[in-house]
């Protein structure tokens, strides 16, 4: 499977750890991947964002302006990127965080409400994991088990009830969306 | 081997630590703080020393310091900070002393701005400081190559004492990506008979600058001017490297390096899927830079394009290159990062 | 007449080459040289010595010495050292340096040395102007000196006053030994030679940086004659520039 991903919203929502995380699953699977964050001009105005790129061929561009997908966590994010994304694409909005539909009538489109979902999960930072589970498990470019071995990489071995709790999120992302 | 997801920067460090650099001085700027975060963690588990310097002119006389002790030394900044290093640069090139600096380009003139672009390529392979000097000027265009290339770096820079210049910027800096982290073999290299390491009073006392000696103010400079023309001759035709693809049967050639050429290369398959002949060159070596592989390029399509996030200073060297022949035009931008769209509908429209 | 046995009494420190000094008549480097000379005899370091210069009249100095030396840019001096020293941890790296390269264009690169507490020592040169360029004002000149660049004089209402160096490197936690000397007078030769000894060792135990300020003769681009420059110097510089000890955490 291969997938091209643009994650968005504000910075401080954990969308660069999301990508990161889901290029680190890749790199477990042994696929393709590039992982390319915000930079200079686009971060202004408070939004963060990241592009993630995942191949089984050789990948030569890490941007794209018609990406596959597009995870949006905000207002702003979905008024960005709703346009661009490839005809037939899929859409994840934070319903929690977005007060609209989408426009587009060719997307696969999935709603989570991912704020409230970490609130009842007991830990408001998971909302990046629920996002993100919820996109491996609609795109299938990675398996809910790399993304969890990821989590090891970043939050190490010793942080396990950090982990546990992420990997709670992931689960509840990606069974909102199957 | 285990592939281990690294960013463009932290890669300029695992380089380096592969091809037994122990002493790093940098400054902070971005878009390259990475890697002195990334050294001041790595260096001390790798028995080197990272020191953070008072300000880049600080830092480019410490490598000089510590090259001069015949250690293999790497500074990195971005183009600001390039900028005050130049006299530095040129004192390291007058003093024929080895060493590796890396320019994380950022974009803009005087302070400028943190964003991506390809502005300083004519400092980095005119000049750059005063004087008449030459130094290597390598580009790689993934992380995987940042890596390679480093080690390649340190070797270079011991084999012709010179000054090896990597350019990359703020898009491989800040990007990740899988690599494999193999040391490349190296070939034999000269004794570092210059190194001033103290005389041991087995020996005459040794100076650096070391090519005074011997000389007289009067032809010392001549003399000087004469190696770096005999160099870069010895260059041109031993350590040229650049990568084509799809040339074989190109009407349309793209001449583009670094970042900009990996985004072209998925706009040129774009091309080719709907039967545009279009190949690219892309230099690796900016200095030397690939003149006659690149002149017969250019002769051979019907269109050239150079494609640079700057207003055109590769294009110079392309021209130079093709000697009055061919259909030479630039695209270029800056301050956003190019997507292959850009590029297809640029060699769309070259092709129309 | 009995044939005397002859004793050597005096003769050049091995560590100097024996070249004779290109120097102006009454110029006070070759002094300098030749005490920091007979102190790397004493210690037998001289194959275990680098010796890193800045830009200035003693930048033609190598052929003085039998050194590992190096030449560096203008001011830069303690960066390289710096370099070298971190590399070479083993060597004994002093870096010799005169007040414009020190004390204007290179006053971030001495204050960061010690700051950081690098381990090699300065022998700062004080001729109260930049003597290499032909005498114009530098940040030690004195009020009221006439340089090239002061014809009428230094005028502390829009020159500044003369920069106390060393007094500002005392503060610095990271400078272990600093003091003031001079080599107007025999008296004041020992007393300097006794300070470089005293910087050396700091180096050597790995203490921290050090550093010896001299003040020194300048009599071409003062205009004066020699002899009247030693006296120039107690007159008028060591009034402003007070020789001693400033600091010594040294064995603490």
């Amino acid at each position: 499977m291969s997938g091209e991903v643009v994650f968005a919203g504000f910075g401080g929502q954990g969308i660069l750890l999301a990508g990161r995380v889901l290029a680190q699953a890749a790199v477990t699977e042994e696929k393709n991947v590039t992982f390319f964050p915000s930079y200079g001009g686009e971060i202004r105005g408070g939004t963060a964002n990241c592009t993630v790129i995942v191949s089984d061929k050789r990948i030569d561009s890490p941007v794209t302006s018609r990406p596959e997908a597009a995870v949006v966590f905000n207002n702003p994010s979905l008024d960005k990127y709703e346009a661009a994304i490839a005809p037939e694409g899929l859409l994840l909005v934070n319903s929690s965080m977005v007060n609209r539909n989408t426009e587009r009538t060719d997307l696969r489109v999935i709603y989570l409400p991912a704020n409230d979902m970490a609130h009842e999960l007991g830990d408001e930072r998971v909302v990046n994991m629920i996002m993100l589970g919820g996109y491996a498990q609609t795109c299938g470019a990675v398996s809910l088990d790399s993304l969890k071995q990821a989590l090891l990489k970043f939050f190490g071995e010793k942080r396990a009830s950090i982990i546990e709790m992420n990997e709670r999120a992931l689960d509840a992302g990606a069974s909102a969306s199957s | 081997m285990e592939s281990e997801l690294v960013s463009g920067n932290e890669a300029l460090g695992y380089g380096a630590i592969t091809a037994g650099c122990k002493y790093y001085f940098g400054y902070p700027i971005t878009p390259q703080n990475e890697v002195p975060e990334f050294m001041s963690r790595e260096m001390p588990k790798a028995g080197g020393i990272f020191v953070q310097a008072e300000s880049e002119v600080a830092a480019i006389n410490m490598i000089y310091g510590a090259a001069c002790a015949g250690k293999r030394a790497l500074i990195t900044s971005s183009s600001t900070g390039i900028s005050l290093m130049q006299e530095g640069i040129s004192a390291l090139a007058a003093a024929q002393l080895p060493c590796v600096v890396v320019n994380v380009m950022r974009e803009g003139p005087g302070g400028g701005g943190i964003g991506p672009s390809q502005l300083d390529y004519l400092q980095a392979t005119k000049g750059g400081g005063h004087g008449g000097y030459i130094k290597m000027v390598l580009a790689p265009s993934t992380v995987q190559e940042i890596f390679d290339l480093m080690q390649t770096s340190f070797y270079l820079a011991d084999k012709y004492r010179l000054v090896i210049l990597m350019l990359t910027d703020a898009i491989l800096g800040q990007m990740l990506e899988p690599i494999e982290m193999k040391r490349i073999p190296e070939g034999d290299l000269p004794p570092k008979d210059w190194a001033t390491t103290g005389h041991k009073n087995q020996r005459e006392p040794r100076m650096i600058p070391i090519l005074l000696k011997g000389y007289t103010p009067i032809n010392y400079f001549q003399a000087y001017q004469d190696e770096a023309a005999e160099l870069n001759s010895l260059l041109q035709k031993e350590e040229l490297r650049f990568e084509e693809t799809t040339t074989e049967d190109a009407e349309y050639l793209l001449v583009a390096y670094g970042s900009t050429a990996r985004i072209a290369r998925s706009a040129i398959e774009q091309a080719r899927g709907e039967g545009i002949k279009v190949g690219m060159m892309r230099p690796i070596t900016l200095f030397p830079f690939p003149y006659q592989r690149t002149k017969e390029l250019v002769s051979a399509a019907g269109k050239t394009l150079v494609v640079e996030a700057s207003g055109g200073q590769m294009i110079e060297d392309v021209r130079l290159a093709a000697e009055g022949q061919g259909d030479i035009s630039f695209y270029g931008k800056v301050g956003t990062v190019f997507t292959p769209i850009d590029i297809y509908d640029e060699i769309v429209k070259l092709a129309s | 007449m009995e044939a005397a046995a002859k004793t050597k009494v005096f003769g050049k420190p091995d560590t100097l080459t024996g070249v004779p000094y290109y120097y102006c008549p009454g110029c006070g480097h070759s002094l300098i040289h030749r005490l920091v000379c007979e102190v790397i005899d004493e210690f037998g370091m001289a194959g275990d010595t680098v010796a890193i210069f800045g830009v200035g009249c003693s930048c033609v100095s190598y052929p003085f010495f039998n050194l590992d030396w190096i030449y560096t840019l203008h001011g830069r001096a303690p960066a390289v050292a710096t370099g070298f020293k971190r590399s070479m941890p083993d060597t004994l790296v002093f870096t010799y340096q005169g007040d414009g390269d020190l004390g204007s264009i290179g006053i971030a690169e001495i204050i960061h040395a010690a700051h950081r507490g690098e381990k090699f020592t300065t022998i700062f040169v004080n001729n109260a102007n930049y003597g290499m360029t032909g005498g114009q004002m530098a940040p030690t000149t004195l009020e009221g000196q006439i340089t090239t660049t002061t014809p009428e004089g230094r005028d502390p209402a829009h020159c500044g006053s003369p920069l106390k160096i060393s007094e500002m490197l005392a503060t610095i936690d990271g400078a272990k030994y600093v003091a003031r000397q001079s080599v107007h007078d025999y008296k004041s030769l020992v007393a300097t030679r006794k300070s470089i000894k005293k910087a050396f060792e700091v180096q050597l135990a790995g203490e921290g940086f050090s550093i010896v300020e001299i003040l020194s003769q300048c009599p071409t681009n003062w205009k004066i004659e020699p002899v009247d420059s030693c006296a120039w110097i107690e007159e008028n510089m060591m009034p402003v520039f007070p020789l001693g000890i400033l600091k010594d955490e040294s064995g603490g």
